[in-house]
Formats: C-alpha cells, structure tokens, sequence
C-alpha cells in the first residue's frame, strides 16, 4: 500500500463487501424461495429459509414439472453434463490434435487449413441458426447427444491456444526425441502432452463453463424432452403459458442449473483466471 | 511468429490429424454460413414451393423495415448500457481491490463466480426478483414510489434485461481489470504519491491511462456479448416484449427464422450479423496484435 489512509481503506472494504452482497442476494433469495412452499412464495419472498427444502427439491428431482412439460431434473442434469463434457473433451482432443499437425509438420494446404479453422472464430451459432439447424437435421442428428455436442466442438481459440503454446516448447526437446528414434505421434504422447498438463487443465475449466451454459443449441435440437438440458429446460418452467408459475419449484431448478459450473469456478479458481485470461489473449 | 526449425515428415498423418477439425468446420460452420449467404438473395413464396432470385432485395426491404431499424437501434441501446454498466461496477470494484492487496483474492473468490451462471438462468433469476407482485426488487421501487411492471413497460423490460446481462459480465470484467491493474508497476503510483497526488489525482492520471488497452479491449468483448451471447436472457423472460420493446437482433433472427418462418429475411439477417461479429473480430485483432509481443 502506498500510504495509510483508513477512511479510504474503510469505504473500499465496505464498497467490496457491497459488491460481494450484490452478487449474493439474488442466489440467496433464490434459495430461500426454493425451501418454501408455493402459497408462502405467492405472498411474496420472505427472507430466511422454510423447511420444504427436502419436497421441493425431491419434486423436482424425481418428478420435474408436469404442468410445465418439463421431464425429472435428475435427467436434465444428466444430459447437462453429458453434453458438457463431450463439448469439452471433444474441442480439447480435436484442437490438440490440428495444432500439432499446423506446428509440428509442413504440408501443402496448411496455410489454407489454418485460415478454415481461423473463420470458425468468426462464425457463431448465434449468426447462422437456420442452416446449421438444416445441416443437422438432414444428417438425423436432431434429439441426440451427438447434435447436441458435435456441431459446437469445432473451435478456434483452443486450437490457437495450443499452437500458441507449442511455440514456445523448445526445439531441443524435439530433436532428443528424434534422435531417440521416437516418431511423431511417440513424441506427441510423451513429450508434448505432459508439457500441455496446466494449459488443458485450464482450458478445461473454461470449455466445462462454455458446454454447461449452452442454451440456443440445445433449444434448436431437441424437441424430445429427454433430451433437454437444464439450462434450457428452466424457461420452459418460467414460461408455463397461462398457469401462476411455480416459483419455488423454478428457483430450485435454477439452484441447481448453477450449482455444478459455479462450484468448478470456485473450487478451481487459479485454473478458471488462468484460462481466461489465455484464451482471450 | 517464427516456425519451427525442427519437424517431423510424414506422408499421410498429419491430414488424419488436423482432419476431424477440418470436416466439422467446413459441415457445421462454412456450409451453414455460406448457405445463409446463398439464401439472403432468395425468395421464397409461403408454401416453399417456388424459390426465385431476388438479388439484394432482402437487404433492401430489412432496412426500409422500421421494425428491423428498431431491433437495430434496441440492440445498439442494449449494449451500450450492459458495456458501461458492467465495466463501470468492474472498474470501482477492481480500483478498490487492488489497493486491498492482502484481501484482494478473498474478494476474487466473491466476485467471480456469476460468470459461472449462464445467461439464461441470470436472466430467469432477474425475472423473480422484479416480479412485479412478488419480487423484492418491485416491492423496493414501489416503496421509492415508482410503479415496476416489465410486463407492460417497455422500458422496465429493457432494464431488467440490461441488469441480468450485465450482472454476470461484471465478473468478468472485474478480472481483467485487476489483472491490469495489479500490471502497473507500483514504483509509479508510489511516485505520484510522493509528490503529494491522491488517490483520485492518481487513479486519472496513472492508473486510467495506463489501463486503456483493457479498457478498449473489454469494450469489444462486451459489444460482441451483448449482440451474440444474451440470447438465452431475452428468450428465457421478455420473449422480446412487451411489443418491440427487448426485440434485439439474435432474437429476431431466431423469431424470424423459426416462429415467423420468413427463411430469405431471416438469413439476410444472418448475413448482417456476421458482418458485424467479423468487424468486431478484426477490430479485437488488430489490437491484439499490437499488444503480444512475440
């Protein structure tokens, strides 16, 4: 610190804690609604947890919403985490493997390679919905773990990430692998994937976030409520037409909906700002 | 950058390698796209039987559209405000942090966890809170003496969208502000104070200077985020209502496309959008390359 001042260290510990508050209270209100029963919710949110935790959250468990059209959370859960984590592994695997190829080989076409995966960073799904939705459904992938994870794990920044980073590995490493006899892929599985450990724990973290919060794809392929994601699945509830919306069983969803990446942010923070802070660079 | 002085040869291995990323981006990303392309200079009659050429004609209709000009000039409202607000909280609250320095990662746990919660959930969130019948955010603005209804005023709507929106990206923000702040070399705001500069003097004239390449870069972060990203926060609440009132672009592309089935001006749309995410991306890297040295 660069002078004493405790007025001013006061009004920034307060200004910080303000912060923190405001980030809490809406989670905290949200999980005070979701221990309440429907009647005490209508009334108007009180401030401090009820005692139907266990039903609210057993209901929409096992049972889900059925005026809502919506299917057990267990299931939307289960098919969250499926999809996030084919999305993760699968750009994780697929952009290791093409950086390799862009900075450890040269072959015709590899200028040309690399700008075809470069565009994709240009390109989200937000901007052309309708055809990617026709390619997926002409190739039967609509209502499958499949179309709900292989269109999106094309990606350039982990592509880049990656090449990025085998820059930087010396040449030397290289060679004493080569003079060891060792082949491409040998070097690859030994050298440069223990080397790559903290990068793709990191992208990890990050990529989990990504596939986890995905809600305009899984909204466009699947019409199958089995297949429904809880993040998608959640404003199925909230907009439930003309029926008072159950909001203690909606909260509990969204408690629920957020529970898994939040506790991936927090448990591995120095993973999630390292990877952010990669990736965007 | 320059290549590596030692590779390997190989005939076939390294197309198996980079082919699997190869074929989804040319199935998922340029034959979508280039078919948009194709699309937006196509119409087709109601019934899909007739398709004709139309040439630019679809463009030319969306921006003689006043509802369209009115998407346009929602959207750019909508990240003006979410951009500002965000980064406005982020830089007060990561200021404040960095001169904390003991506590400062205690703080960071506290602050960056909404970037965890996707945007729809936020935005379902936000939606209970000024439930104008039950929500305490409504109950709070009654006791001020304003009358919160987002069902019916437009402009409640777009606040309540621009605060769910932003609220999550505050996180984000407050990170890479921190981490340029924390860059600054000590010796300089140490200096200033020396010759008797306060915390204010300092912060505008060394802190802010020095942080503008963060700033400038989270301007077009945030842009691109609240064109692209807040799809999920409309969709999941306002359904881009009341009226017209949180019809940004993303959901009249998808509205159109999918509810209104008008396939030429929804992939004209497309078209639109991705001229505007390529700029923003060009823009994003000619910075960037300013900055990495290599």
């Amino acid at each position: 610190m660069v002078e004493n001042r405790p007025l001013l260290t006061f009004v920034q510990h307060a200004v910080l804690i303000l912060g923190a508050a405001l980030f809490v209270f809406p989670i905290y209100l949200a999980f005070v609604a979701s221990t309440h029963d429907q009647v005490t919710v209508a009334r108007g949110i009180p401030l401090l947890p009820g005692g139907e935790f266990w039903n609210n959250y057993s209901q929409v468990l096992g049972e889900g919403i059925s005026t809502a059209g919506a299917p057990p959370l267990s299931l939307m859960l289960f098919n969250s985490m499926v999809m996030a984590l084919s999305i993760t592994l699968g750009k994780i695997a697929i952009s290791l493997l093409s950086a390799f190829a862009i900075v450890y080989f040269r072959f015709p076409f590899r200028i040309l390679a690399f700008w075809t995966i470069f565009i994709t960073l240009m390109l989200p799904v937000e901007v052309r919905i309708l055809p990617t939705f026709e390619v997926v459904a002409s190739l039967g992938m609509l209502n499958s773990y499949a179309g709900l994870s292989i269109p999106l794990i094309a990606s350039a920044t982990a592509t880049f990430l990656f090449r990025q980073f085998f820059m930087t590995v010396p040449d030397e490493l290289t060679e004493a692998a080569r003079i060891d006899g060792a082949g491409p892929m040998r070097f690859f599985k030994d050298i440069l994937l223990p080397l790559s450990r903290t990068n793709l724990a990191a992208l990890f973290v990050i990529l989990f976030i990504y596939g986890w919060n995905q809600y305009l794809w899984p909204l466009l392929v699947t019409t199958d409520e089995s297949y429904y994601t809880i993040v998608m699945g959640i404003q199925r509830m909230a907009n439930a037409g003309e029926e008072t919306p159950q909001w203690h069983l909606i909260m509990s969803t969204a408690i629920l909906a957020l529970l898994p990446p939040v506790a991936v942010i927090i448990g591995m923070q120095s993973l999630f700002v390292r990877g952010l802070v990669e990736v965007e660079k | 950058m320059r290549p590596k002085r030692v590779t390997f040869r190989h005939r076939w291995l390294p197309y198996a390698l980079i082919a699997p990323q190869i074929v989804i981006t040319i199935v998922f990303f340029l034959w979508p796209a280039s078919q948009a392309i194709y699309q937006s200079v196509l119409r087709q009659d109601a019934f899909g039987l007739r398709t004709e050429f139309v040439g630019m004609a679809n463009f030319e209709r969306l921006f003689s559209d006043p509802l369209y000009l009115e998407s346009f000039w929602t959207t750019i409202a909508f990240s003006a405000l979410v951009a500002s607000l965000s980064m406005g909280i982020a830089l007060i609250l990561a200021v404040m942090a960095d001169r904390v320095i003991r506590t400062a990662t205690a703080y960071r746990t506290l602050l960056i966890w909404p970037y965890a919660v996707a945007p729809a959930v936020a935005g379902v969130l936000w939606w209970f809170l000024f439930n104008p019948t039950i929500g305490i955010a409504a109950y709070a603005m009654d006791a001020l003496g304003y009358d919160w209804n987002h069902y019916v005023k437009g402009s409640d709507a777009m606040a309540l969208i621009v605060i769910a929106s932003a609220w999550r990206q505050v996180s984000y923000n407050f990170l890479f502000f921190l981490a340029g702040l924390q860059a600054i070399p000590r010796s300089l705001t140490e200096a200033a104070a020396i010759d008797s500069a306060g915390p204010l003097r300092r912060f505008w004239t060394i802190q802010l200077p020095l942080l503008s390449p963060t700033v400038f870069f989270l301007i077009v972060v945030n842009v691109v985020y609240a064109f692209f990203e807040t799809f999920g926060v409309v969709h999941a609440t306002t359904s881009g209502g009341p009226g017209q009132a949180t019809n940004i672009l993303v959901y009249k592309v998808w509205r159109d496309a999918f509810e209104g089935l008008n396939l030429g001006s929804s992939a004209a749309q497309s078209v639109i959008l991705m001229v505007i995410v390529i700029a923003l991306t060009a823009i994003q890297f000619r910075y960037i390359e300013r900055r990495v040295e290599y």
